[in-house]
């Protein structure tokens, strides 16, 4: 695909992402004949703003590349950001819509009835928002490179630009019509090209996914080497170069020995075909059997790191800070459930395909193996396979759905993450609450594009990852004790948010930081959530009942507020602002 | 890149020590002497205690005892009320708390601080630091309404039982203004029933005229405006909640401009934007309805031809924005303000609503009236998602 395509392709989402914001507004509510009750959200649509926001380039891209290099253990990134919105469903969506919190923070003061609960769950909320942005910018930073050969820091700095603009124009207004756009525009992004993809695949016969032993070039392939890369060759390999290799300028046949070898920025090397491909220093993909079966990762204790993973991700979504503010606009409680059922599917459907889409650039990217790239499968796969301009009119479909994907994720995170900002940490600094939403948007931009440039690159699925450990260490825990266990008190749940948040954090730093390879360190540290979640539930439980007589005054009330459906009549209690200085009998 | 991530963090650590450093070295220079920290002390502990007083001695007793007791210093501190004891901190919960009333029983009567000696006030056990009390009488407006009893060991100096007395009077004072408090949250309530009383003559008077004149030409549409004008009427004359949701305010708004429409006939047009993600936000009951009704008034009274009134209500971050807006004569901005700060006559709406909104969601949350003569004028107000204690019912 031409470089000219592809910005084609990312401008036209940026474009549609706010005409849709603007026109939407205008088409759907100008009317003089107005009627407000059909006017609430439907839990469809509600559903279909949730998956536009929810989906970001780690799904869009990281799920892919990560079944391309690790295979069946992977599944479980798709099945997990998914099975998150089931335990969301059963134990919280309604109780926390029935709650009338907009945020977490906002949950935290009205259960606890505490400004620290409220101050440390705001803190927190800025963490976690921060980490879920800086693999949405380093993928920005990808997709752009990809696909023009601009340099690293033009995407995040693009989709920057289109998110503050947006947010602050008020273009993102009608931000439900917005997100629920972007999540076809995905979906239909992923599926269009998975079709002609399969398709193609079949008239090559069906060739297996899964060969036996390492991966090999099937055909002769040229690979250019866009980022200096240092890869691992495993057998001698006789290629054609040119550029640099290991330091030395080189133009023509070079051998390659096993061991490590540098290739620098722009060298073009031929593989002949049936070469075993060497692959990236950071990357230790899996073949043949141990691809197609769980728990063969190569790294240490992978049954620990499994079940991490799945619990960071179960109970990982419940405290993300954009998606619980989507169902504010549920107008009660069942509805809320009403969406859930229906995020479930939509996530459901999505997560079909960048499964399809990694199982085939096994056959048909494996150079991506080599530059260690694996997050961009997707991108190049539709090209890769599709010939003339229906291949680029993939390509620049694919790029636009991924484009769409960390718009609305990273403008539903800058909202969220500003929101928690310029409200309470900032708030008492700048008096112009617009002036301090600005300021707020800003700070939750600018952390994670500085975090995004500095850092090492990471896989954009690993780092989505810890951000839902965090999130399963520290909010989930006051969620579920909160709305299921009365006793719960605010020393306790500062003492667990504290405890659970800090130490995941640690982790995640310890991983991105120190990134220990050898023995318990590395699963411990790079999936924390299997000992960080229950650590968090013990402390918020022990200081709770340590500190009995914190239990918030109003608990009773506000138990049956979360509990009761709002068509059952009773006394919810009237409004009293030293309520919650009150003991009531 | 390694290189870059470890300068970087490198400074940060750096930056945090020297802030480190810097508030630890002018937190000993600014905060001075041992006697200013004294100071400050007690008037932070005196700031901790104030909020629970304000909601009233019975209220919020157990919670600011801890910290009366922390300002006096005395092994335990009592609150009662006369007739039974409210609080107790300190040592002694057990043996002790069921006499602090008749401790206080002479105090109570006739309001002179009192100190009791060990034979009124000791126990059995030896190692008891419950031996004296001191009893000071808190009072609002004049009548005894309870009273503080600290408990020490060893008899009490003529300082200690200064001190109790001025804490006493401190006490009482705090409790004055939660009497106040109270009574303006009395005031604002029968202000909302005036309101709900307020809305109705010339808007009866006026629709029942506009619906009559439909039952012969138009009776089905009469019945129509009939039961329009129950629903109306049935809302705005609820008994039970202080806080409804915009949805259902604009749904009793959507009948009110029917109803008024069905009056004024195509010289009354209304455009009305609403984003849905704002429909569930809880506001004041009532607290559209004054503004839509005034707009109604400007944009069409005093003038020929037809009036256009526009209701907005956007998603704003955190916060809903509404404004309604007309096209009409416009107010002198004197009078506006008259209006809000309830001087004026026939306005007793606008500042009302006002009222209400900044009591419940604070100050910065008011209404912006911007408005001239020939100008039109648009009122707007911003009201947050989430306020603790606000719930629509």
């Amino acid at each position: 695909m031409s470089a000219s395509t592809g910005l084609a392709a990312i401008l036209l989402t940026a474009l549609a992402t706010i005409l849709v914001g603007v026109v939407g507004v205008r088409a759907a509510r100008t009317t003089s004949d107005f009627y407000v009750a059909s006017r609430t959200v439907t839990p469809w649509w509600n559903a279909s703003a949730i998956g536009g926001e929810y989906l970001s380039a780690a799904s869009f891209l990281g799920v892919a590349g990560l079944v391309l290099a690790y295979g069946a253990d992977m599944l479980w990134f798709p099945v997990g950001y998914t099975a998150g919105y089931l335990v969301l469903l059963v134990l919280v969506a309604a109780p926390l819509r029935r709650s009338g919190a907009y945020t977490l923070p906002d949950f935290a003061e009205a259960r606890l009835e505490s400004l620290a609960a409220r101050r440390t769950a705001s803190v927190l909320v800025v963490t976690i928002g921060w980490l879920y942005l800086l693999p949405q910018f380093q993928a920005a930073g990808l997709t752009v490179r990809t696909v023009t050969g601009a340099p690293q820091w033009v995407g995040p700095v693009l989709v920057a630009v289109v998110v503050l603009v947006g947010v602050l124009s008020g273009g993102m207004r009608s931000i439900t019509f917005v997100q629920a756009f972007q999540y076809w525009l995905k979906l239909t992004a992923l599926a269009l090209p998975a079709i002609f993809i399969v398709l193609v695949w079949q008239s090559h016969g069906t060739p297996s996914i899964t060969q036996d032993g390492p991966p090999v070039f099937a055909e002769p392939t040229v690979v250019d080497i866009a980022t200096g890369v240092s890869v691992e060759v495993l057998q001698t390999i006789a290629v054609e170069a040119e550029g640099t290799v290991d330091g030395e300028s080189v133009d023509g046949p070079v051998s390659l020995s096993p061991g490590s070898h540098t290739l620098a920025r722009g060298t073009q090397i031929t593989f002949p075909a049936g070469v075993q491909i060497p692959h990236a220093d950071n990357l230790t993909p899996l073949a043949g059997e141990d691809w197609r079966l769980p728990l063969r990762s190569a790294s240490d204790h992978p049954l620990y790191s499994t079940y991490s993973l799945i619990l960071a991700l179960f109970f990982g979504t419940m405290g993300l800070p954009h998606v619980l503010v989507r169902f504010y606009t549920n107008p009660d409680g069942r509805a809320a459930r009403r969406t859930t059922v229906a995020v479930l599917g939509l996530l459901g459907v999505f997560y079909l395909l960048p499964t399809v889409y990694g199982a085939l650039g096994r056959i048909y990217t494996p150079e991506l193996l080599l530059t260690g790239r694996t997050d961009a499968v997707v991108l190049l796969l539709p090209g890769r396979l599709v010939d003339g301009m229906a291949g680029d009119a993939l390509s620049a479909l694919v790029t636009a759905g991924a484009f769409a994907a960390f718009l609305s994720t990273s403008s539903g995170l800058t909202i969220s993450v500003a929101g928690v900002l310029s409200q309470d940490l900032i708030g008492h600094r700048v008096r112009n609450p617009v002036r301090a939403f600005r300021l707020g948007a800003s700070l939750a931009l600018i952390v994670p594009i500085a975090l995004a440039l500095l850092s090492p690159s990471l896989g954009i699925a690993d780092v989505v990852g810890l951000a839902f450990a965090v999130a399963a260490s520290s909010f989930c825990p006051m969620l579920l004790l909160g709305i299921w266990w009365r006793r719960l008190t605010d020393a306790g749940a500062i003492a667990g948010l504290v405890v659970g948040g800090g130490l995941s954090t640690l982790a995640v730093l310890g991983t991105i930081v120190w990134a220990p390879e050898q023995g318990w360190w590395g699963p411990l540290l790079a999936q924390p959530a299997a000992w960080s979640m229950p650590v968090a539930f013990l402390v918020m439980v022990l200081v709770s009942l340590a500190t009995p007589r914190r239990m918030a005054p109003g608990v009773n009330q506000t138990m049956i507020r979360l509990h009761t459906p709002e068509s059952v009549d009773l006394d919810r209690g009237t409004w009293d602002p030293e309520d919650r200085w009150r003991t009531r009998t | 890149m390694d290189t870059a991530l470890a300068v970087a963090i490198g400074l940060l650590i750096v930056a945090a020590g020297a802030a480190l450093l810097t508030w630890f070295v002018r937190s000993r220079l600014v905060l001075g002497t041992t006697e200013d920290q004294a100071t400050y002390r007690v008037l932070h502990i005196s700031s901790l205690a104030t909020p629970p007083l304000r909601a009233g001695l019975e209220a919020g007793a157990e919670r600011a005892a801890r910290h009366l007791r922390d300002l006096l210093g005395t092994p335990a501190l009592a609150l009662t009320d006369g007739t039974s004891v409210l609080a107790w901190d300190g040592t002694g919960n057990d043996a002790h708390a069921q006499h602090a009333v008749s401790h206080a029983q002479s105090v109570v009567r006739d309001g002179s601080t009192v100190v009791l000696g060990p034979s009124s006030v000791a126990c059995t056990d030896p190692e008891c630091a419950v031996r004296h009390a001191i009893t000071a009488a808190l009072t609002t407006e004049d009548h005894v309404v309870g009273a503080l009893t600290a408990y020490t060991g060893n008899r009490p100096s003529a300082r200690l039982v200064r001190a109790v007395e001025e804490v006493a009077r401190f006490v009482s004072g705090q409790l004055e203004l939660a009497e106040l408090d109270r009574s303006r949250a009395k005031l604002a309530e029968a202000e909302i029933r005036a309101l709900r009383a307020q809305i109705s003559p010339h808007f009866i008077y006026n629709s029942l005229g506009a619906i009559a004149s439909y039952v012969r030409t138009d009776p089905e549409h009469a019945r129509e405006l009939l039961l329009e004008f129950a629903d109306f009427t049935r809302y705005s004359f609820r008994r039970h909640g202080e806080f409804t949701t915009l949805a259902e305010e604009l749904r009793s708004i959507e009948r009110y401009l029917t109803l008024e429409q069905a009056r004024f006939g195509g010289r009354l047009q209304v455009t009305l934007r609403v984003s849905p993600e704002v429909l569930p936000v809880a506001v004041p009951f009532l607290c559209l309805q004054p503004l839509v009704e005034n707009a109604v008034r400007h944009g069409l009274e005093g003038r020929q031809g037809t009036g256009r009134i526009t209701i907005v209500a956007e998603d704003a971050g955190n916060e809903a924005s509404i404004s309604i807006e007309d096209d009409g004569v416009g107010m002198e901005p004197e009078r506006v303000l008259e209006n809000l700060l309830g001087e004026g006559g026939d306005h007793v709406g606008l500042g009302n609503v006002d009222e209400r909104l900044r009591s419940v969601f604070g100050d910065q949350h008011g209404l912006v009236v911007e408005t001239a003569p020939g100008a039109g004028t648009r009122i707007s107000l911003r009201v947050p998602k989430y306020a603790p204690g606000v719930h629509a019912t």
